[in-house]
């Protein structure tokens, strides 16, 4: 029992980072019909500056602030000057320039950072919280609570974004018919760099709130988002409640996999849960539509 | 006719392999074999995405499953060394067909999103299982070349040979399955499947098709890799090989199988280039992040200077006509007769005798 709770709790901690990846790879999907191979190496490297200014005697919230306006600052710039050039080209351009984007972003750091690993502060104890002498794990740590409640504040803030504001409504005519919000009067360009720009910030806050766990290297983001796109996946591109259902799903089998299984399996019974969804819905958990234009 | 071309175009490109690896020192003939591995594998992914039209983001894992069957038949049952290739294209080429049938309902990032998994996924199994796959130090093994070439003859030299040869082989098969009806259909499904689907086409069986022949050339692939080495880990078949192996199609020029020739050499000879480079020009230190930055760069300029890779630049170079626009063209027009008059068109030379000549020889019924 008290084994089952732990790797549900980390399951769920685990899960909301997957989410937060999945939910910027669906903001820009959503907007461009991109998917950006990237996404993990900006988050990698937003890391990177947030350790440098800890490290210059910087606490560790002016880090995070910096990381995330830095994640911010990084999509729009990305979007405006390599992956612009791509759209309404064939969509294998698009994936070909996001991957050269990532080999680009990982070497770069490798040559401003080295390639060593290093270790990130957290700004909350990782010490799990016990009822009496019963032991949650670190999965209810404050450290935790805080990555899940930074992630949930985001989503909850985005879906405010997008229902009550006009910048909101606009972001939704694009995605749903870029030509006809066009006509509408929406600058549907700067739309598109604010979309990237949102996933740059959400795909920073990931990063900020994994990197203590996975130590910090130039490669240290590609596992987290690799499960965060196939948390993205299962919840059906389309969908931000899909991307975090999805995170979440994925976060709590893999800990049961490890914890109960073997801890050399998640990988497999990800794609093996992955598979499984794709084989009954081919478009996701979330999908909105079935229809597809030929 | 095109048959015999490409036959012809194969035993020149044997014999020049073969005198050029006898003239190679051991590290070249090394390289050389890696290259004509990596050829194999570029071009049977070009296939699945270039021809097919479907993506695939984790080949590697079809390479592990190809070396990792090769390294077992040559411990455990000491096979003979050209059917233990085959095997191996034979094992690739079953998983593949797993994957394919899995994924043919997929599409785009979907198909995307289930082979990266596969290749994140599948080298976990050489650490589950450690006794049968050797865990993180894999398996070694010993390839020898035969004795009749001698006592002196360099096992990279033979290496290089059958490395060289099965490429060779490969291209040849694979060229004739393109100008084959199967490639056709590749080709319809690819540009319209729907359209494909209602002309006739089974959709489903011809992607899991593409899946099996892809598959099984990274199979092959994976077990020159194999023997080239002299073993097979895990981390021999990363993420990162699927990733340079997408990479080398779009570079080499997608769909075409002369630009996996490219794809192929790039993929193996510029790395060490560029690390040799920034270690001239004092930048020792960082010398192992060179050359991905100089990959990454290279991958953003040409996508987006030259979209259709070296072997599209070629073409475009050598002259106006699109070999690859007046196959489909030709192809479209033994598929479908209706379309035969004006995909002639543009074949007949210039004339005013031409123009009648249609009219009396395809009658108005």
């Amino acid at each position: 029992m008290q084994e089952f709770v732990e790797f549900t709790l980390g399951g769920i901690s685990d899960g909301v980072i997957y989410a937060a990846i999945g939910l910027s790879l669906v903001l820009i999907w959503r907007g461009t019909r991109v998917l950006n191979y990237a996404q993990g190496g900006m988050a990698m490297f937003t890391s990177y500056i947030a350790l440098v200014i800890i490290d210059a005697g910087g606490s560790y919230w002016l880090g995070f602030v910096v990381a995330l306006a830095t994640g911010l600052v990084l999509g729009a710039v990305l979007e405006r000057a390599v992956v612009r050039p791509t759209i309404g080209k064939p969509p294998l351009n698009a994936v070909i320039v996001t991957i050269g984007l990532l080999i680009l972003i990982e070497g770069v750091a490798g040559i401003i950072f080295g390639s060593r690993n290093r270790s990130f502060p957290t700004p909350f104890s990782i010490v799990g919280a016990k009822i009496g002498t019963f032991d949650l794990g670190p999965g209810a740590s404050p450290s935790a609570f805080f990555a899940a409640g930074a992630v949930l504040a985001a989503a909850v803030l985005l879906a405010l974004l997008f229902r009550y504001t006009s910048v909101g409504l606009r972001m939704r005519a694009s995605a749903f018919s870029g030509t006809v919000a066009q006509l509408m009067g929406v600058r549907v360009g700067r739309i598109t760099t604010l979309g990237w720009a949102l996933a740059g910030l959400i795909g920073a806050l990931a990063g900020m709130l994994v990197t203590p766990q996975t130590f910090l290297y130039p490669n240290s983001m590609d596992s987290i988002f690799v499960l965060g796109f196939t948390a993205a996946v299962i919840g059906g591109l389309d969908s931000p409640v899909g991307a975090i259902v999805g995170g979440l799903i994925l976060g709590v089998l893999l800990n049961y996999v490890t914890g109960y299984v073997g801890s050399n399996l998640p990988e497999l019974a990800g794609l093996a849960l992955l598979i499984l969804v794709l084989m009954f819905r081919p478009s996701g958990l979330f999908a909105s539509t079935a229809t597809r234009q030929v | 006719m095109t048959q015999a071309r490409n036959i012809g175009i194969a035993v020149v490109a044997a014999v020049l392999l073969l005198v050029l690896s006898s003239k190679l020192d051991s590290y070249r003939q090394y390289q050389l074999a890696q290259v004509a591995a990596m050829v194999i594998a570029v071009a049977g992914l070009t296939v699945l995405i270039g021809v097919s039209g479907q993506i695939s983001i984790g080949h590697g894992a079809f390479m592990f499953v190809g070396g990792y069957t090769t390294a077992m038949l040559l411990m455990h049952l000491n096979w003979n060394l050209a059917l233990v290739i085959v095997a191996s294209a034979v094992v690739a080429g079953v998983a593949g067909a797993i994957m394919g049938i899995a994924a043919a309902r997929l599409r785009g990032p979907y198909l995307a999103g289930a082979t990266l998994m596969l290749a994140v996924a599948l080298p976990a199994v050489a650490y589950q299982w450690q006794s049968v796959f050797g865990g993180d130090q894999g398996l070694n093994f010993v390839v020898n070349a035969p004795g009749f070439l001698g006592q002196n003859f360099q096992l990279t030299e033979w290496q290089a040979w059958v490395c060289c040869i099965c490429a060779v082989i490969v291209m040849l098969l694979l060229a004739n399955v393109l100008h084959s009806r199967v490639g056709r259909n590749w080709r319809a499904l690819r540009d319209n499947d729907t359209a494909a689907s209602l002309a006739g086409l089974n959709v489903g069986v011809l992607r899991v098709r593409a899946f099996i022949v892809s598959a099984a050339c990274a199979g092959v692939a994976g077990a020159l890799l194999g023997m080239t080495m002299l073993n097979v880990t895990p981390g021999a078949f990363t993420l990162a090989l699927s990733i340079q192996l997408l990479t080398a199609v779009v570079l080499g020029g997608l769909g075409s199988l002369a630009g996996a020739v490219w794809g192929g050499i790039i993929l193996v000879l510029v790395p060490p280039f560029l690390t040799d480079f920034a270690a001239s020009h004092g930048l020792s230190s960082a010398s192992a992040s060179v050359p991905v930055v100089g990959y990454g760069l290279v991958l953003i300029v040409v996508m987006l200077a030259f979209p259709t890779g070296i072997q599209g630049a070629i073409r475009r170079l050598l002259g106006p006509v699109e070999p690859a626009a007046a196959a489909q063209v030709s192809a479209m027009a033994r598929r479908w007769p209706l379309l035969r008059k004006p995909a002639a068109k543009p074949a007949t030379t210039d004339g005013t005798d031409d123009i009648s000549s249609i009219g009396v020889d395809e009658g108005r019924n």
